[in-house]
């Protein structure tokens, strides 16, 4: 079931690799959403037959590499089910989005299915090799769809993206390595690493693996200073790569931490759990300051998936700090942290689809050449101004369900840092409401065409089918988030006690 | 019973929400929709205030969503809905053709949905929910004409200092967490463990000061008199800043635990009164003046929350909500029919508009404490309370009833000026007026002044004595018999004064008078002391990013060429040569090796013999 899952893109693509691209674009985007869509009921199905008690389902463990204590295995928990489902929902999004593409559409859809298959694995993998594979696989899909159909200084952007997360993936190599070794015997598969908890009391040795961990996760997630890649990949990046970028790849990293870091090197975590606490503060405030500075519409939103993963990190941090907090407050802590990656998936991910309409209509993501759309362009300005106020964690939507479980979870064990960690709401407010105020509201201004009216057609039925249902999505977790707490919690206080122990 | 609460709040949150997805195709039914979901409300919350209804779901891990409506949320949520209900036929009737489409009136449901849940929220998180949504639609709603840059501006100032005032409730969820009350329940948080216990009386009270707009984060409420009239109407009377007294009021034995809450709530609230009464005197626009006032009035309900009238607290809520509301209908009716509302541009207004004066005049009267109107009464309450507490304390109150009777006779006194020859000349400053005032308009305002006085009532011992006994306060202080007649009596002298005073400039030096007028300028300070450093921050730190961090990293990869330029031309050219040699050194040797393969057989057996000699004498000195 979940190997199918997983798969089917991939086996798409191969057909649709035999397929000659003069059958037509439609062939390959049709099929991209159609594939696309049954991996989604797929997902759907396995969500509504997964048993919430705490434990692995869809477990699979095949040998594929025995000398080496690598196996593939693979299995879902309460952490990497909601990823998997907005992983899922992000590619439908996004093909449904692509649907009136034109350029090089063969290989567009090719990449993407691969993508998709190397991102559903990455979630379900429980074996530190496959999980390493996928890692980095997403990073050289990533890096063709922004070099091939990015703009501006997209092969630039592309290849500083690439070599920055290949360098983080080999430190996560490097580290998964110590693992590796540290454990009796030599194995590569994370329950069983997670149940012998070889690098307990290991000193010097367990820190330089979570170092390596630490920061090949960093670069990914990223955290500040790792995160200079991120904003140019996203500029230059088209809509959809944007979007899967921001909404599913950065995923990866903060989902290491809550998969490998956190249940495989328990003391060590506790011990260095303060550094990281730092860590997320510092993303959380330096992302949204910096996102204040920004004249550009994508370059704000990607400094701010920065302070949003900020949050992230500070929730898995404050859930390593066991002194001063009970275990409710922990765990509510990694819950928070769970849904944000959620929340942020389906919300980032529609700001980027958005932001691709305004590159789309006008050639520019520049807000200081917009003013009022608002007037032809009424439900796009409505659909944003909606997800912005998603985005800065207003009650009713996703981003208040997590943030408020971070901050109320984190305050007891890191109360100043989360003291000040709250003021990034306040500055994300502030610089969400300038950017909705300067490009859809007050007098129609247009780039390049000063004072002409009209000319900027409002959302078109394939963006607007594609990027309502994330908000939608992100309205239900907030108003009736149990269905997905129900799935998250047991697995976040199985992880806390974990990390207690 | 549970059916009945969930109801309550789904069905002003409902179809406002549906309201305002439908755009402009529902403009034309919005009007109607809304003031027929504004009557269900208001049937619904007169239901639970009967009923009493409570539900529960649960939320977070621990943490439910608990909604209930006990005596105190039975005055408030009766308030809230009559409120809307009247603010929307107010609207309804054709008050400028943008004002009541479906984005409107979809808004204003929104908004009084979301009080109706914090009012009757037991616990933390729902209660933070309701408060940030009526956040939001507060911004919104003032930036309802989003083509005009300032006010959206204003609606942006709005909101954030009202958001920055609720981060107090964020902190205060995570400490009453931490300091051991799981669930988050409001009755529970008085028994929060003792370091944390500060910092959830901290954070609440930031947090209803900001809502409330008391001093020093009053403000906003000037900004947000730039929306339409009737938001103005339903922000300053039964929502928004109702929330944050009303929260005072709910958590006092959370103020009374902290040890400290108390007396700053209740001086806060007394200062405001007095302070903001000034500004509100000072001021040359109707709105204006009534916002401060606003301020002022709702510091009398701060000042109860902190001296321990509960039940006064409530009663002057619910008072303010109908002056007010009624109060800014008609100035929202003016504006309309005159296009002004500037305080010299208005003289006449209540001659020419004589219903909309009679209303403007009596809801100004119980505004300005006069017997036997209803902020007369509740005003008196809430001072016994303060003399219970502090003579200092009631002394500030009544001079902060002083201060409001100068307000409001100050703006009858100006509507009810002969109509100058060239009235005309100071109307249309905001836009052309309609010259005349709608059926559905008249009605509301009849309605909301109506109650403004007949909530009088509540002065009636036997009345008072219930309304104590709803909100479970029986023991509070009643007002003894002097001290209505005194505040009456100095009530009635200064709107006199105010009267006979007219719009002579204010007997205050220049300084004082400016800085009156312009609230104390304080947003102007928190523009210098918060805004632009945080902006320059960002600027800088984006500097940063861009000019060294992310230079930094590229130059990880330039240096790396570099390296390898460097080691091929100091490592790579000796290396080859070392190689080179060794190639060179073997080739000679080969050279070598190959001199003595001559094909020769006699000097084969030459070389051998030399061979084994060497072995022999090897052999002879190693052994």
């Amino acid at each position: 079931m979940l190997s199918l899952i997983v798969f089917l893109p991939l086996a798409a693509a191969a057909v649709l690799a035999a397929v000659p691209p003069s059958a037509g674009r439609r062939v390959f985007t049709g099929g991209w959403v159609a594939v696309a869509a049954v991996d989604l009921v797929l997902v759907v199905a396995a969500w509504s037959g997964y048993d919430a008690g705490g434990g692995l389902d869809y477990e699979q463990r095949l040998p594929w590499m025995p000398s080496a204590g690598v196996s593939y295995h693979v299995g879902l928990d309460g952490l990497s089910l909601p990823l998997v489902a907005v992983t899922a929902v992000l590619f439908l999004a996004c093909a449904v989005h692509s649907l009136r593409r034109t350029d090089r559409v063969k290989s567009f859809v090719l990449l993407f299915l691969f993508l998709q298959t190397v991102s559903l694995g990455l979630f379900t993998a429980l074996d530190l090799i496959l999980f390493f594979v996928y890692f980095d696989l997403s990073i050289v899909g990533m890096y063709f769809v922004i070099a091939r159909w990015g703009h501006g200084e997209a092969r630039r952007s592309a290849l500083t993206f690439f070599l920055y997360t290949f360098v983080g993936s080999l430190a996560l190599l490097l580290g998964f390595i110590g693992l590796y070794l540290s454990a009796e015997p030599h194995t590569f598969d994370i329950v069983e690493i997670a149940r012998a908890d070889p690098l307990a009391g290991s000193g010097a040795r367990g820190a330089l693996v979570l170092l390596a961990i630490g920061v090949g996760l960093a670069v990914k997630t990223p955290t500040v200073p790792f995160h200079t890649w991120l904003p140019p990949a996203h500029t230059d990046a088209p809509a959809a790569g944007s979007a899967i970028l921001a909404g599913v790849l950065l995923k990866m990293g903060t989902y290491g931490f809550v998969r490998v870091a956190m249940p495989l090197l328990p003391a060590v975590w506790r011990q260095y759990a303060a550094v990281v606490v730092v860590l997320g503060v510092v993303s959380v405030l330096y992302g949204a300051l910096v996102a204040l500075a920004q004249e550009d519409f994508k370059r704000m939103v990607a400094y701010t998936s920065v302070n949003h993963m900020g949050y992230v990190v500070l929730a898995v941090g404050a859930a390593g700090l066991v002194a001063g907090s009970d275990e409710q407050a922990r765990s509510l802590a990694v819950v928070g942290a769970v849904t944000q990656m959620v929340s942020h998936g389906l919300l980032t991910g529609a700001l980027f689809l958005l932001a691709g309409v305004l590159h789309d209509r006008a050639g520019s993501y520049d807000m200081n050449a917009y003013s009022g759309l608002a007037g032809p362009a009424p439900v796009f300005a409505a659909v944003t101004g909606l997800v912005v106020f998603a985005s800065l964690g207003l009650p009713g939507f996703s981003g208040f369900v997590a943030e408020f479980q971070i901050f109320t979870g984190s305050l007891a064990s890191a109360t100043i840092a989360t003291a000040l960690a709250l003021l990034g709401i306040l500055i994300t407010a502030g610089l969400l409401l300038r950017a909705l105020h300067r490009v859809f509201l007050g007098r129609l201004r247009l780039p390049g065409a000063p004072g002409a009216a009209g000319g900027f057609t409002d959302l078109r039925p394939s963006e607007a089918v594609s990027i309502v249902p994330l908000l939608a999505l992100a309205v239900v977790i907030g108003v009736l988030p149990r269905f997905l707490l129900d799935v998250v919690e047991p697995a976040a206080s199985a992880l806390v006690g974990v990390v207690a122990r | 019973m549970g059916a009945l609460m969930w109801s309550l709040v789904a069905v002003p949150l409902g179809s406002g929400a549906v309201l305002g997805c439908t755009g402009r195709r529902g403009d034309r039914v919005a009007p109607a929709v809304g003031v027929v979901t504004a009557l269900v409300t208001l049937a619904l919350a007169a239901a639970a205030a009967v009923l009493r209804p409570a539900a529960s779901a649960p939320l977070f891990s621990g943490i439910g969503a608990g909604l209930a409506v006990d005596g105190l949320s039975a005055v408030l949520v009766v308030t809230t809905a009559a409120v809307t209900l009247f603010v929307l036929l107010f609207a309804a009737d054709g008050a400028g053709s943008a004002r009541s489409g479906a984005r409107f009136t979809g808004l204003m449901l929104l908004f009084s949905g979301a009080m109706l849940v914090t009012v009757t929220a037991t616990g933390l998180a729902p209660l933070l929910m309701g408060w940030e949504v009526m956040g939001a639609t507060s911004w919104a709603l003032i930036g309802y004409w989003w083509r005009e840059p300032d006010r959206v501006r204003a609606a942006d100032v709005a909101f954030l200092t009202t958001r920055a005032a609720d981060l107090g409730l964020y902190l205060a969820a995570g400490a009453s967490l931490a300091g051991g009350v799981a669930s988050l329940a409001l009755v529970e948080l008085p028994g929060a463990a003792a370091p944390w216990l500060d910092l959830v009386t901290a954070g609440v009270v930031v947090a209803a000061l900001g809502k409330s707009a008391q001093l020093p984060l009053h403000f906003w409420l000037s900004r947000a008199m730039e929306g339409p009239s009737p938001v103005s109407a339903l922000l300053h009377s039964a929502t928004m800043v109702a929330a944050g007294a009303y929260l005072l009021l709910r958590l006092r034995p959370l103020l009374v635990a902290s040890g400290w809450g108390e007396p700053v709530v209740a001086w806060t609230g007394a200062a405001t009164a007095v302070v903001l009464g000034l500004v509100a005197v000072a001021q040359s626009d109707l709105k204006q003046l009534l916002a401060a006032s606003t301020s002022a009035q709702v510091g009398f309900a701060v000042l109860a929350a902190g001296a321990g009238g509960v039940a006064g607290g409530a009663m002057h809520l619910v008072a303010h909500a109908a002056t007010k509301s009624a109060l800014l209908l008609a100035a929202g009716a003016w504006l309309t029919a005159l296009g002004t509302k500037a305080l010299p541009g208005l003289r006449g207004a209540a001659r020419r508009y004589s219903l909309v004066g009679v209303t403007f005049t009596i809801a100004a009267a119980a505004l300005a404490g006069v017997p036997p109107l209803s902020l007369w009464v509740t005003k008196d309450e809430v001072l016994a309370a303060a003399l219970r507490e502090s003579p200092g304390l009631y002394a500030a109150g009544l001079a902060a009833a002083v201060v409001a009777a100068v307000y409001s006779a100050k703006a009858a006194w100006f509507a009810w000026r002969p109509r100058p020859e060239d009235a005309a000349a100071g109307w249309d400053t905001e836009g052309t007026g309609v010259r005349e005032v709608s059926a559905g308009a008249r009605s509301a305002l009849v309605v909301l002044a109506g109650s403004a006085g007949l909530l009088g009532l509540l002065g009636l011992a036997p009345v008072a004595h219930a309304v104590r006994s709803l909100v479970g306060a029986e023991d509070a202080a009643a007002p003894g018999a002097w001290e209505p007649v005194l505040s009456a009596l100095l009530a009635l002298a200064a709107a006199s004064a105010a009267w006979w005073w007219g719009d002579r400039p204010l007997p205050v030096p220049a300084v004082v008078g400016r800085s009156l007028r312009g609230w104390l300028h304080l947003e102007r300070g928190a523009e210098l002391l918060v805004v632009r450093p945080v902006t320059a921050l960002a600027r800088a730190l984006a500097a940063f990013d861009d000019r060294v961090l992310h230079r930094a990293v590229l130059a990880v990869p330039v240096a790396g060429s570099r390296l390898a330029r460097l080691v091929d031309r100091g490592a790579e050219v000796p290396i080859d040569g070392v190689v080179r040699l060794v190639a060179r050194a073997a080739g000679g040797l080969g050279a070598l090796a190959r001199r003595p393969q001559t094909g020769q057989l006699h000097q084969y057996y030459a070389q051998a013999a030399v061979v084994l000699a060497v072995l022999a004498l090897f052999l002879v000195f190693v052994r």
